[in-house]
C-alpha cells in the first residue's frame, strides 16, 4: 500500500512457474509510435486536428492547381464582390479572386512554420542539450545568449533582422527562426535538467555509455514530448508572426499572396468588404487551431504510460 | 480498558481506475479497544492503508465505499459529512509514512501542531502556542520552546515524525492511525519511534492503529494484528497466538521468507509470483495463484470463509494446518 | 590486520594528521587467498556545501572485496555507504585516497578510460522503477551495455544474448519487447540485474537492491542473486540498510556510520559478538519477528539523530550517540582493533562498551493484558 497504490501497476496473477518469473501485466510493447497514433485517432479534437493539416499540407502543395483562377489576375470590372457561386471567397479591390489567392497563400504559411520552426528546433535543442547536460561555463554562456535573445520584443526583434537582412521571405524564415530559438533552448534545458537526474541516466553512465549516446538515447526521447509540444505551438505561432511581418510590409512582398499581407490589405474595406479580411484570418485561425489541438493530444499520447487522450484527460483530472 | 474505539464491519472499497473497478478491500471486519495497538500488516496493494484511510473518510473521491463504521460508538456512516469531519479532527489523529510531506515547509512546526487546537479545542493562540510547546516536549524534541518556532527542513527526518505525532496527539485523540510510520526512517530512529508510540499510548490510553509490511514492527507493537491480502483479512488474531501458530499459508511463507540472522545460508522459501492485481483478482482465494500449500479447484473457485482457529484467532483458507508441499 | 593490502589502521598514529585514515579496514585476503577484485584505500568522498564547509560523505574508508564473494556494507542514511558504491564504478569523484579495481589505479583515469572501468564493474540500483529508462524496451535497455562495449556486433546476436540474459534472471524472452511499467517490481529488478550481468563484470555493486520491493518478492531476488552468484562466480559489494538481508547475502559484513567504517568481520561474529558499540546498538533495534521475543529483549535505544557529515565529532564520531561514551572519546580517533580473526572494531573501548550497554538493566515493554480478539 504504502508504495504501489491499488489500480497502479496491473499483475496478472497466474500460477507462476518456479523459475520465479512473475505474471505481467496487459498490453503488449510493440511500437509506441503506432500505439501513440492509434491512441490519437481516438481523441476528436485531435483528429479534427489532423484532418485540418493535412488538407493544409495538401493545398500547401498543390494550392496552385486547386485555385480556380490566378493569383493576380485582375479584374478591374468585378472588384470587391461579395461571395458568390463564381468567387465562392469574393474577391478583392483589384479583383483578384480571394479564394485563389487564400488556396496558394497556405504554401507560404506552411513553408515559412516549417523552415522558421525548424531552425529554431535544430538550433535551441542543440543549445539547451549542450547546456543543460553539461552545465558549468557552457550553460552560463549560452544561456546568457539566449536571454538576450528572449529579452526582446518578439516583432521588434524580428523587425530589426529584416531591418538589417532587407525584407522577404527568406529574411522572414531566419527572423522568426531566431525568435523561436531561445524558447526551445530553455524547453530543452529545463527538460534537460530534471531527466539529468534521473537515475536511469546514472545507470547509463555506470554501464559505461557515452555522453553523445546518453544525450541521444536516453535524454532527448525523455524530453521529446514537450519539445513536440512546443513545436506544434511554435508552428501555430511562427505562422501568426509571418501574418504579422506580412501584415507589416516586411515579410511577402506584394503582389505574391500571404494571409498576413492579405488581411493587411483587407483593413481599409471591414465595413464594406469584410470577406477580404475574414478568409485569411480563417485561414490563420483555422490553421493555429489545428497545430494546437494536435500538440496537445501529441503531448498527452507520447508517453508510454498512457494509453489514449481521454483516459490521460480523466487520470489528470 | 476494552472501550471499544473503532469499529468496522463489512467494509469494501471500490476504486474507479482508467483500467476498471479495483476492489481494493471486501468485506473487511475489525476493532479497536482503547489503549490496545491493532496492527495491519499486508504488501502494496493489499488494501491495508486503503481500509483504515475508508473508514475514517479519507479515501480518494473515486472510491466507493459501503460498510459500517463507528468511531467512539457513533455510526460514520449515518452522519452529516461535517459532523464526520469534526469528529474525525477532534478524535483522531494521523501520521504517515513521510513525515516531510506531512508537514507544510512554510508554516512553522509549532504553528502545524497548535492549529488542531485552536480548531477543534477552541484555544487561543498563545494557549495553542503553550500547548505546541508542551506536545513538542511530549514527543521528545529537545529545547521544545525554541524549536516551537522552527521550520520542517531544519528538524531531522526523526525529528520530523515526532513533530507530525505531537500534531497528531494535539487534540488527544482517542485514536491514533500510524500508516507506515517508520518506513521512511533509519532503523535506530524507528526503534526510537516505536518506543515513543507506545510510551505516549501507556501515558494516554490511546487506542492505535499501526499499519506496516514489517512483520517485525508487528510483533514488538501489536496486541492485535490483521494479515492483508488482495483487499480481504486472510489472518486474524492475538498477536503471540498469530505469530507463534500462523495458519494461512501465506502468513506461514511470509514468516519464513525473511532472512533470519540465526540461520544464515540457504536459500530462502520464497514466494513466488507478485502480489495480486486489484483489478483481477481471483474468484476463490486471491493467494491460491502463489500458495505453497496449493489445495485444488476448491481454492481457486470459492472464497473461504475466516474460520476460528483458536479463541480470537481466525484464518481464511481451506487447509489451515496443512504444510506447504 | 591480517593481510598486506589494506593498509590503514592501527599503522598510523591517531588525530594527528586531519585526514587520517581511521575506522576498521576490511582486512586483506590471508596470504594465498582470493585475489582481491577491488580495493578502497583512505577513500575520501566530500561534496561541496554552498556557504559552508563539505559536506563528508566518505571519510576515511578502505576495504577489499575479494573474488568471487559478498562483501556487505551496512549503514543508516548519512553513513556513506552508497557514495561508497558509486566510487567504485567512478560515479562520483573521490577527494583523497585510491580505488583500484583488478589490480589497476583506477583513481586518476580520464573519461574515456572510466567506460572501460564500468564494464568491469557494474551496478544494480534500488529503485527498478526509476533506474530503467522508461522509453526503452527492456531488451533495449540489457543490449545497451553489449553495445556500449561493442561486446556483440550484430543485432541477431544481441537478441540472442539479451534472450541468454533474460532466461538466466528467470524471465521469459518474450519480455524483451515490453516496457518497464508493463512489469511487476520484482521482474524490473530482475531485468537491472541482466543489464548488470551483461558485460560480465568483475564487481557487481548492489546498491539496496531489495529496499523498494515487496516483502514477497524480496526473499525472491535475494535468491535470484545467490544463484547467480554460485553459477557464474560474481562478486558483490551488497549495499543495505537492512542487517538481516546483509547478513544473510554476504560472506563479511563492514558496518559504517558517518562516512566510516565501524566494524567487519563475517556475519556470525557480528550477530553473536558485536565489538562496536553502534553494532550493538544497530543489532538491537531490528524488529524480530516474534512477540515473545520482542517483549523481552533489550533494546538499546540511541539518542538523538546522526550528526551532520558537514559537522562530524571530534575523536569518535558515534560518541554523541553512543551510550558508553568517556570524555577521551573525543580527543582521538580510535584505530581498528583486531577483536578475532578477520573481526576489526574501531572504538577505543572495544572489550567493555558493548558488554557494559549489555549489562544495563533492560526496559522491557509490560505486559499487556490479555489479548482483546478484534471483531466480535
Amino acid at each position: 500500500m504504502s508504495r504501489r497504490e491499488p489500480g497502479g501497476t496491473p499483475a496478472r496473477v497466474q500460477p507462476a512457474p518456479d523459475t520465479g518469473a512473475e505474471p505481467v501485466g496487459p498490453g503488449g510493447g510493440d511500437g509506441g509510435l503506432r500505439r501513440a497514433l492509434a491512441a490519437l485517432w481516438r481523441d476528436p479534437p485531435a483528429v479534427a486536428g489532423t484532418v485540418v493539416l493535412l488538407l493544409l499540407v495538401v493545398v500547401g502543395v498543390a494550392g496552385s492547381w486547386l485555385a480556380p483562377a490566378g493569383v493576380n489576375d485582375v479584374d478591374v470590372d468585378r472588384m470587391l464582390q461579395p461571395p458568390s457561386g463564381e468567387h465562392p471567397f469574393g474577391t478583392d479591390e483589384l479583383g483578384r479572386d480571394v479564394l485563389s489567392r487564400v488556396l496558394v497563400a497556405a504554401r507560404v504559411s506552411l513553408q515559412v512554420g516549417l523552415v522558421s520552426v525548424g531552425i529554431a528546433l535544430a538550433v535551441g535543442v542543440t543549445v539547451g542539450l549542450l547546456a543543460g547536460y553539461y552545465r558549468g561555463w557552457a550553460d552560463a554562456v549560452l544561456m546568457r545568449a539566449m536571454d538576450v535573445l528572449f529579452a526582446f520584443p518578439v516583432l521588434l526583434l524580428a523587425v530589426a533582422i529584416v531591418a538589417v537582412l532587407g525584407p522577404g521571405l527568406l529574411t522572414a524564415m531566419v527572423a522568426i527562426g531566431v525568435v523561436y530559438t531561445p524558447i526551445f533552448a530553455r524547453v530543452t534545458r529545463a527538460g534537460v535538467l530534471s531527466v539529468r537526474e534521473q537515475v536511469f541516466v546514472r545507470a547509463a553512465i555506470s554501464i559505461g555509455a557515452s555522453d553523445l549516446r546518453i544525450m541521444r538515447r536516453h535524454v532527448l526521447p525523455n524530453i521529446a514530448a514537450p519539445l513536440i509540444v512546443q513545436t506544434s505551438l511554435s508552428l501555430a505561432f511562427a505562422i501568426l508572426s509571418e501574418a504579422a511581418l506580412s501584415f507589416l510590409g516586411l515579410g511577402v512582398q506584394p503582389p505574391a499572396p500571404a494571409w498576413g499581407r492579405m488581411l493587411y490589405d483587407g483593413r481599409g474595406f471591414v465595413t464594406d468588404a469584410w470577406w477580404l479580411g475574414f478568409f485569411p484570418g480563417a485561414a490563420i485561425f483555422l490553421t493555429v487551431l489545428a497545430f494546437n489541438l494536435v500538440g496537445d493530444a501529441l503531448r498527452d499520447v507520447l508517453d508510454p504510460r498512457q494509453l489514449t487522450v481521454s483516459e490521460a484527460r480523466r487520470s489528470t483530472s | 480498558m476494552t472501550r471499544e474505539v473503532l469499529a468496522i464491519e463489512e467494509l469494501t472499497v471500490t476504486l474507479g481506475t482508467r483500467r476498471g473497478a479495483a476492489r481494493a478491500v471486501a468485506g473487511v471486519d475489525w476493532s479497536v479497544a482503547a489503549g490496545q495497538t491493532f496492527a495491519l500488516v499486508g504488501e502494496s496493494g493489499s488494501g491495508k492503508s486503503m481500509s483504515v484511510l475508508a473508514a475514517t473518510g479519507l479515501a480518494p473521491r473515486t472510491a466507493r465505499v459501503t460498510g459500517r463504521v463507528r468511531l467512539l460508538g457513533e455510526e460514520l456512516t449515518a452522519v452529516s459529512p461535517q459532523r464526520r469531519r469534526r469528529l474525525r479532527g477532534r478524535h483522531v489523529g494521523f501520521v504517515f509514512q513521510d513525515p516531510m510531506t506531512s508537514l507544510n515547509p512554510v508554516l512553522t512546526v509549532g504553528r502545524q501542531v497548535a492549529e488542531g487546537c485552536e480548531e477543534h479545542l477552541g484555544m487561543t493562540r498563545r494557549q495553542a502556542r503553550d500547548r505546541a510547546v508542551e506536545l513538542l516536549d511530549l514527543v521528545g524534541i529537545p529545547s521544545p520552546a525554541q524549536r516551537v518556532d522552527a521550520y520542517p527542513h531544519q528538524f531531522s527526518g526523526g525529528m520530523r515524525q515526532r513533530a507530525v505525532i505531537a500534531m497528531a496527539l494535539a487534540c488527544e485523540p482517542d485514536l491514533l492511525i500510524a500508516d507506515e510510520p517508520t518506513t521512511a526512517l533509519d532503523v535506530t530512529t524507528q526503534a526510537q519511534i516505536v518506543e515513543l508510540v507506545a510510551d505516549l499510548q501507556r501515558r494516554l490510553g490511546t487506542a492505535v492503529v499501526w499499519i506496516t509490511h514489517d512483520l517485525g514492527v508487528v510483533a514488538g507493537v501489536a496486541d492485535t494484528v490483521a494479515v492483508m491480502y488482495g483487499g480481504r483479512i486472510v489472518e486474524q488474531g492475538p498477536v503471540d497466538a498469530v505469530f507463534a501458530a500462523p495458519g494461512h499459508p501465506y502468513t506461514r511463507a511470509l514468516l519464513a521468507a525473511r532472512p533470519d540472522p540465526a540461520h544464515a545460508g540457504g536459500d530462502l522459501p520464497a514466494i513466488d509470483g507478485s502480489p495480486p492485481n486489484p483489478l483481477d483478482l481471483p474468484a476463490g482465494c486471491a493467494f491460491w495463484p502463489r500458495c505453497p500449500v496449493r489445495g485444488d479447484a476448491r481454492c481457486a473457485d470459492e472464497l473461504p470463509p475466516l474460520t476460528e482457529v483458536a479463541p480470537g484467532h481466525r484464518v481464511r483458507t481451506f487447509y489451515p494446518a496443512r504444510e506447504a508441499r | 590486520m591480517t593481510g598486506g593490502d589494506a593498509t590503514t589502521g592501527g599503522v598510523r598514529p591517531g588525530a594527528t594528521t586531519p585526514h587520517q585514515p581511521t575506522g576498521a579496514a576490511v582486512p586483506g585476503p590471508p596470504a594465498g587467498a582470493a585475489e582481491s577484485v577491488a580495493e578502497l584505500d583512505d577513500l575520501r568522498v566530500w561534496f561541496p556545501a554552498r556557504g559552508g564547509p563539505p559536506v563528508r560523505a566518505v571519510d576515511g574508508v578502505s576495504l577489499t572485496v575479494r573474488r568471487g564473494e559478498t562483501l556487505g556494507l551496512v549503514g543508516e542514511s548519512g553513513s556513506g555507504k552508497s557514495t561508497t558504491g558509486l566510487a567504485l564504478l567512478r560515479l562520483v569523484d573521490p577527494t583523497g585516497g585510491t580505488i583500484r579495481v583488478a589490480g589497476e589505479d583506477v583513481t586518476g583515469w580520464s573519461r574515456r578510460r572510466l567506460r572501460a572501468l564500468r564494464r568491469r564493474v557494474a551496478m544494480v540500483f534500488q529503485d527498478p522503477q526509476a533506474s530503467l529508462d522508461p522509453r526503452l524496451t527492456v531488451g533495449a535497455s540489457i543490449a545497451e551495455p553489449l553495445i556500449v562495449h561493442g561486446l556483440v556486433d550484430s543485432a541477431p546476436a544481441r537478441r540472442r544474448r539479451v534472450a541468454e540474459l533474460l532466461d538466466l534472471v528467470g524471465l521469459r524472452a518474450e519480455l524483451a519487447g515490453r516496457h518497464p511499467h508493463e512489469l511487476s517490481g520484482g521482474q524490473r529488478q530482475r531485468v537491472g540485474i541482466a543489464r548488470a550481468l551483461a558485460g560480465e563484470p568483475d564487481l557487481i555493486v548492489l546498491d539496496e537492491p531489495i529496499a523498494s520491493l515487496d516483502l514477497s518478492v524480496q526473499a525472491q531476488i535475494m535468491n535470484l542473486l545467490r544463484r547467480l552468484q554460485r553459477e557464474l562466480t560474481l562478486t558483490y559489494l551488497f549495499i543495505a540498510h537492512d542487517l538481516a538481508a546483509v547478513e544473510h547475502m554476504s560472506d563479511r559484513v563492514a558496518v559504517m556510520y558517518l562516512g566510516r567504517i565501524v566494524e567487519t568481520g563475517t556475519p556470525a561474529q557480528l550477530y553473536r559478538e558485536p565489538a562496536h558499540p553502534y553494532t550493538a546498538a544497530l543489532l538491537s533495534a531490528i524488529p524480530v519477528a516474534d512477540p515473545a521475543v520482542e517483549r523481552h529483549r533489550r533494546r538499546i535505544i540511541l539518542g538523538g539523530d546522526v550528526p551532520s557529515p558537514a559537522d562530524p565529532p571530534s575523536g569518535c564520531r558515534f560518541r554523541t550517540r553512543c551510550p558508553q561514551a568517556r570524555p577521551d572519546c573525543a580527543e582521538q580517533d580510535p584505530v581498528p582493533v583486531e577483536v578475532g580473526p578477520g573481526h576489526l572494531a574501531a572504538c577505543r573501548y572495544v572489550g567493555e562498551a558493548v558488554p557494559a550497554m549489555r549489562a544495563d538493566p533492560p526496559v522491557p515493554r509490560p505486559a499487556e493484558p490479555g489479548p482483546h480478539p478484534a471483531g466480535t
